[in-house]
């Protein structure tokens, strides 16, 4: 059992999982100003995603997720966390 | 306001009520007698004069209208007992397990009730999803009540027993229609809307019928046969049997017939009224005619393939169309489509005539439909159609003809047109065309494009379709021509491009070997239409040649520079600089071919990063387009001018090279019987993960693999260069290596499944064999070639092993078909915002950059910006080592 959770704290370390950060306020607001929508139109993630729990996410909140990407580099996605 | 002006904002479905079906009938149907002996429809019968026009000439007995303009009128019937509706089973279930019994209130308790309604309402408008989500959420918890919140009795456990019997488990037992109608009826509109029900729309009640709509007679027309029997649809046919099934039962109630008959009746009435509403429930037996056939009910008439969504509103057969048998026609421009004359005879296009085309169209129309070309309909100014076919004066209504007119006139050289090929996989399987009229009964196209429609001329048909507005002819010339789907978007490279005799042509006219006369090269550029000059011959004495590199050349632009190995540049014959011999290393300076030949990967198509890649991303389609017509002609005119064919000596194997590859397969055979024998002695050691047999049939497969190979290639090597065989697998023109092995030196092993064919008798394929023989001959392994002819045996083994190639094409097909739709389905309404952003039709965002790096393959040298080593050869080219 506290292998598990140990493990799970060590999750953002694994290779495969790309770069999540928890946006303030007023940059998830300049997120959705700049691609004019309202949050639910996001891609969603639940905060009971593993990644969400360590970030300390709340439903309401966006996450931006920084990735690697074979074709550009470097990519940016944003999800916004929902109950569940 | 105006009729036009109404706008559709949303479409609500629910549930008709048994007033709403009382309200829009027009009779009530009484009796099951249809016709009465004189073939006259009964009043109160299913074919009742009420429900619409049949016959033309008639008027509605309740509209008034004509058989064009009557929609068609409801009936209905008064059942005597209620039925359940079969297609809200679910929904009758999920309620009575939700709500109580006794005081009929849903299973949660009351503060709750109005706690989640406020819920549901601010949810049901942002998060849709959220609020299903509420929904199922409240049902669950409803259904786990033991004991009533509001009335505190005692919940019952309800079961449903296909396909529509609802038991009360400990209570009443089985619950009757009327039972479960008079429940659903007192469930308050309050505790449905958390149920997710609207009550506006769709009162469960309703979902219990005791009135049954009847559909109007222009739902199920009666069909007139030869004989002059009438043939009654069956929907007609089911009507008439739940109306009998209602009478019988209706009659055993008044007569107080015992409980048990009139049980009966009622169930027979629910069986006819569930199938009259879907016929293919499980567990129900299916209706049928009399010839046996299933009756196609409603249900039937809405689903799959051939249903109305998928066949008739999603599928519609459309006009101004044509389909037939396509074949090549090389003299083609590849934007160009052969169309026959007879369909440009009968395909047209609306022209409005004005004062600059008027000659034109008088040509048009006198020559009237049945000259080619000339015109099958004109339209006045008052919108007035008038057929030419019967038309008795065409000079005078051509005389009469001014600015206004419309001309439907026949198709002509130059047209633009849709062509296409199903299946419809990918957007080049749609492409517009010029039209070119031909005689003959076949669309001809370009064998250049081939590849993007995957068409062959086996047989193969296509559909062309005409544009009837300038805006759709504009974007049919702007977006769908053939030349702006040269290159893909798969892979950013050419898929129209030289096919088969393409290559060939052009690698035998680039040849150093090949020299032209005088003649030669003036036919071969007469057949491009070219007017420049004559370049200087390469040799001067003693008569003057020209080598096929300087006649190719003259179609390359003098600043474009290309350095690229070909296809044959590979083994012995490997070119890596300008100082050649075998000429396999293709460089072009300033647009003269200097060295090097034409092959698959120079113009062939589907081959990214080749010549005609570059030529066509830096001169663009259009000049891409000319340069294959020109090209493409001049290889055919070349092909044609030396001969090209193979013969049954091409593919004799050299009697050299014949010994070594006999030496090779004899030598795998001992291979294999040295296997064998470890095998039985216990000695074989098994691969990782694979047991002994496994591993025995690997090795031998590998063996054998290997074997044949290696005896193939000690047979080429011996072939000669100038063999055509040998050219076209060479070049990639058609076949390969292997292919001239199977011909020449050895078929093979052949495989079903993957494994050595072993199925059969016990322990052998065929009766010719020992028990449990592994040697290769015994399981499959094929030596002779095509070329000596197979034995009887081996034709055995070839047949299995080619069968289950076409077993897998057909079982691909269908699997990658539906694979297909489901993604097409899914995607079919995405689409890349300004921002590059792919966005649904709600605005939700499924991909922050398209492709991520929002990037045209088709416009992007492959992924980068740029392309650094492409710009070192465009401008230094020669003299670049590589």
């Amino acid at each position: 059992m506290s292998d598990k959770k140990k493990m799970e704290e060590k999750i953002m370390e694994h290779e495969l999982v790309p770069k999540h950060e928890l946006l303030t306020k007023e940059e998830a607001l300049k997120v959705l100003r700049e691609l004019g929508i309202h949050p639910e139109q996001l891609p969603w993630i639940r905060a009971s995603d593993p990644v969400a729990k360590l970030l300390g996410a709340k439903p309401g909140d966006i996450i931006k997720i920084v990735r690697r990407s074979p074709t550009a580099g470097v990519s940016i996605a944003y999800r916004f966390v929902v109950v569940g | 306001m105006a009729e036009s002006d109404k706008v559709i904002r949303g479409i609500k479905f629910g549930i008709l009520s048994p007033e709403m079906i009382r309200k829009i009938s027009v009779t009530a149907i009484v009796t099951p007698e249809v016709y009465d002996e004189n073939g006259i429809p009964i009043e109160g019968g299913v074919m009742d004069p009420r429900l619409g026009v049949i016959e033309p000439g008639q008027r509605c007995a309740t509209c008034g209208n004509t058989l064009a303009q009557c929609p068609g009128h409801f009936g209905h019937l008064e059942l005597a007992k209620p039925v359940v509706h079969i297609g809200y089973v679910r929904h009758i279930f999920m309620l009575l397990k939700t709500t109580c019994h006794f005081c009929n209130r849903v299973k949660i308790p009351e503060e709750d009730v109005f706690r989640y309604r406020d819920l549901y309402r601010k949810l049901r408008d942002r998060w849709p999803q959220l609020a299903s989500s509420l929904v199922e959420f409240v049902r669950q918890k409803a259904s786990k009540a033991l004991e009533c919140p509001h009335c505190r009795a005692r919940q019952f456990k309800i079961r449903l027993e296909k396909p529509a019997t609802f038991i009360e488990e400990g209570g009443r037992g089985k619950l009757y229609p009327d039972v479960i109608k008079q429940w659903l009826s007192n469930i308050p509109n309050a505790d449905l809307e958390i149920l997710g029900v609207d009550p506006e729309v769709a009162r469960p009640e309703w979902m219990v019928i005791n009135v049954l709509p009847i559909p109007p007679i222009a739902v199920r027309p009666s069909i007139v046969l030869e004989t002059g029997m009438r043939a009654e649809d069956d929907l007609t046919h089911k009507l008439v049997d739940i109306i009998r099934a209602n009478e019988k039962l209706k009659e055993a109630l008044n007569t107080g017939a015992p409980e048990i008959i009139s049980e009966d009746l009622w169930e027979l009435l629910q069986y006819h009224v569930m199938t009259y509403v879907d016929n293919e429930l499980p567990g129900v037996p299916v209706a049928k005619r009399r010839s046996g056939m299933p009756l196609k009910t409603l249900s039937q008439r809405l689903k799959g393939k051939e249903g109305r969504f998928r066949g008739n509103l999603s599928g519609k057969r459309v006009d101004y169309s044509a389909r037939t048998v396509i074949s090549p026609d090389p003299n083609l421009d590849i934007n160009e489509v052969g169309v026959p004359h007879e369909v440009a005879m009968t395909l047209t296009v609306p022209e409005y005539v004005t004062q600059w085309n008027l000659d034109k169209m008088r040509e048009h129309v006198l020559n009237g439909p049945y000259k080619w070309p000339g015109a099958n309909y004109v339209v006045d100014p008052s919108g007035r159609r008038l057929d030419l076919r019967y038309v008795k004066d065409l000079k005078a209504l051509a005389e009469s003809l001014k600015p206004g007119y419309i001309i439907e006139r026949h198709l002509v050289d130059g047209d633009i047109v849709l062509f296409n090929r199903q299946p419809s996989l990918h957007k080049m399987s749609i492409m517009s065309h010029r039209v070119r009229v031909l005689p003959g009964k076949t669309f001809r196209l370009h064998l250049a494009v081939c590849p993007p429609y995957n068409a062959d001329f086996d047989g193969d048909e296509m559909n062309l379709h005409i544009p009837q507005t300038v805006e759709a002819r504009a974007e049919a010339e702007e977006l769908l021509l053939v030349e702006k789907h040269i290159l893909t978007p798969r892979y950013g490279g050419p898929i129209v491009g030289g096919i088969q005799d393409y290559i060939s042509g052009g690698y035998l006219l680039t040849l150093k070997s090949t020299l032209l006369t005088k003649d030669q090269v003036s036919d071969l550029l007469a057949t491009i239409d070219y007017s420049g000059e004559i370049p200087e011959p390469a040799i001067l004495s003693p008569i003057e040649a020209w080598t096929g590199k300087q006649v190719f050349s003259l179609l390359l632009s003098e600043d474009f520079n290309f350095v690229g190995e070909t296809r044959l540049s590979s083994g012995s014959l490997k070119c890596t600089s300008d100082e050649c011999f075998w000429d396999t290393l293709l460089i072009v300076k300033k647009g003269k071919v200097l060295a090097g030949v034409i092959d698959k990967t120079v113009i062939g198509s589907q081959q990214p990063k080749s010549m005609m890649h570059y030529l066509i991303m830096e001169k663009g389609v259009k000049s891409g387009a000319e340069f294959m017509n020109k090209a493409f002609k001049l290889f055919l005119r070349y092909i044609e001018m030396v001969g090209f064919t193979m013969t049954l000596d091409n593919i004799k194997p050299e009697d050299r090279g014949m010994e070594e590859a006999a030496k090779v397969i004899n030598d795998s055979y001992d291979e294999v019987r040295k296997l064998i024998d470890m095998y039985r002695a216990g000695q074989l050691e098994p691969v990782p993960g694979r047991t002994i047999n496994e591993t025995l049939e690997i090795r031998i497969l590998d063996v054998l693999a290997r074997a044949r190979d290696d005896a193939g290639s000690s047979s080429i090597k011996h072939m000669s260069l100038t063999n055509p065989v040998y050219i076209m697998a060479r070049t990639g023109a058609r076949g390969g290596n292997l292919n001239i092995t199977q011909m020449s030196v050895v078929v093979g092993q052949q495989s079903v499944r993957g494994e050595r064919i072993w199925r059969g008798y016990r322990g052998r394929v065929l009766p010719h064999y020992k028990y449990e023989d592994l040697t290769p001959k015994a399981r499959g392994f094929v030596e002779s070639s095509f070329y000596r002819g197979l034995t009887p045996l081996e034709v055995f083994f070839h047949s299995a092993g080619g069968r289950e190639g076409l077993v897998d094409t057909a079982v691909r097909t269908s699997q990658s078909g539906y694979m297909q739709r489901r993604l097409i389905n899914a995607l079919q309404d995405l689409y890349v915002e300004y921002d590059m952003s792919v966005r649904s039709l709600y605005g939700e965002l499924v991909q922050f950059k398209y492709g991520e790096d929002s990037v045209d393959p088709k416009k992007t040298a492959f992924g980068k910006a740029v392309d650094i080593d492409r710009i070192v050869v465009k401008n230094v080219g020669w003299r670049m080592s590589i």
